[in-house]
């Protein structure tokens, strides 16, 4: 008997919680009722459990407050773009709109990261370093840089333009894509930091005019699809930046 | 699996408030906290894999976070205390479970928010050792340790401070 009587704290809270298997259960009634100030330890730890209950449970049942309601999943339309930011504050924007990209655009997150994250990182890594040659096309022929992209990758593509955020264009290129055509346009800014967007067609998408956020090899991007075409914009620039900066590409392409 | 990713998700949004509450003492820090878990959970939800466990995944993005805020309130000693919120009274509960709903609101800020974060998972959230050991990212030993310190603090604090409903009448 004095072997069964034998128990271990473990063992003692797993009783008050529930965790311990029934085999073992007597064993603990035993010891209690053999020691009886241990009894009035596992009655508090008891009351303590039931206190916490009490005290939080009723939070299960308050109505959920706006902040948190708009990270819920709501209409299954796409909003425009800015009628989503002005709703929660750009602050907010990336990860709120991360969402709606994962909640809209359901069934091809695994292939928007193949088709358009990764390829669009690769070509900013591969192309960003390249002194004497970063484009094919200079931003000097800019309409026949869009006239010329447009009929390969088969839908209109337009080139935003940046100045005001203080990138300008350098050119484009055409890039081979997991399908067929893509294109690069490359942007500078005054201190040379370099921003790339990446287009490529998305036949059968649904649109989604939401932002995703992802950071390929030390290289941020964000990324949306919006009619026939799906968009990474890539740079080393913080996160805020990044997304501000591909606001404007989304508002440009827009107009 | 993005779509049910979504359902399932807002589905552990009220238990996520629950322990936040418990873990901040604050109804708005306590939102605040799970409006960052959520949003981290949909920018990642790319990582986690169906049919695993999805409470356990978004309790280890909220504890994260918490550990993240409470190591940036350590380093600014101004903002050390947390603000002190008086529950608000609910209706149904009488002026004695307010009360003691209020002891053990002012005991729990007494533990250090190690052992607060264990006892929530084990006494609210109803988490198996296992599975606490696996969110906190801990060895089952030290989940153990910390759940014996925090029940026994708390034990006595409420023998020393509560009021009557709580403390035991030997």
């Amino acid at each position: 008997m004095s072997e069964q009587l034998d128990v271990t704290e473990a063992e003692f809270h797993a009783y008050v919680d529930g965790q311990l298997p029934p085999a073992r259960r007597a064993a603990v009634e035993a010891y209690v009722t053999e020691h009886p100030e241990e009894a009035g330890r596992l009655a508090d730890y008891d009351r303590l459990n039931e206190a916490l209950h009490a005290a939080f449970d009723p939070v299960l049942q308050e109505p959920l407050p706006e902040s948190l309601h708009a990270t819920r999943p709501r209409a299954r339309a796409p909003a425009p773009l800015w009628r989503v930011a002005a709703a929660v504050g750009w602050v907010a924007l990336g990860g709120l709109l991360g969402w709606s990209a994962s909640w809209l655009g359901a069934p091809q997150t695994a292939s928007i990261e193949h088709e358009l994250v990764r390829p669009a990182t690769v070509a900013h890594v591969v192309y960003t370093p390249e002194v004497r040659h970063p484009v094919e096309v200079l931003a000097a022929e800019e309409v026949h840089l869009a006239k010329w992209l447009s009929k390969r990758l088969g839908a209109p593509v337009r080139v935003p333009d940046l100045n005001s955020a203080g990138f300008q264009l350098v050119g484009g290129r055409l890039l081979p894509g997991s399908e067929g055509a893509a294109a690069q346009f490359m942007y500078e800014d005054a201190s040379g930091r370099r921003l790339t967007l990446y287009v490529r067609p998305t036949p059968g998408e649904p649109d989604v005019a939401a932002f995703r956020y992802a950071v390929r090899d030390g290289v941020g991007v964000f990324y949306w699809l919006d009619g026939a075409l799906g968009y990474a914009l890539s740079g080393a620039l913080a996160r805020e930046d990044l997304l501000s900066t591909a606001r404007m590409v989304y508002e440009e392409l827009s107009l | 699996m993005s779509e049910r990713f979504g359902s399932l998700m807002v589905e552990q949004i009220p238990r996520l408030r629950r322990y936040a509450r418990a873990l901040t003492g604050s109804a708005e820090l306590a939102d605040d906290l799970v409006q960052d878990c959520l949003e981290r959970a949909w920018s990642r939800s790319a990582q986690w894999r169906p049919g695993s466990d999805l409470r356990a995944w978004l309790f280890t993005i909220m504890h994260n976070l918490y550990v993240s805020a409470v190591r940036a309130r350590a380093r600014r000693p101004a903002e050390l205390a947390l603000p002190e919120e008086e529950p608000a009274s609910r209706a149904g509960e009488s002026a004695e479970d307010l009360a003691a709903s209020r002891d053990i609101e002012r005991g729990i800020r007494t533990l250090a928010a190690e052992q607060r974060e264990v006892l929530m998972l084990v006494a609210l959230e109803g988490m198996r050792y296992e599975e606490v050991a696996a969110v906190l990212d801990l060895p089952l030993g030290t989940v153990m340790s910390r759940l014996y310190r925090a029940r026994e603090r708390l034990r006595r604090w409420l023998a020393e401070e509560a009021g009557p409903t709580l403390r035991r009448v030997k």
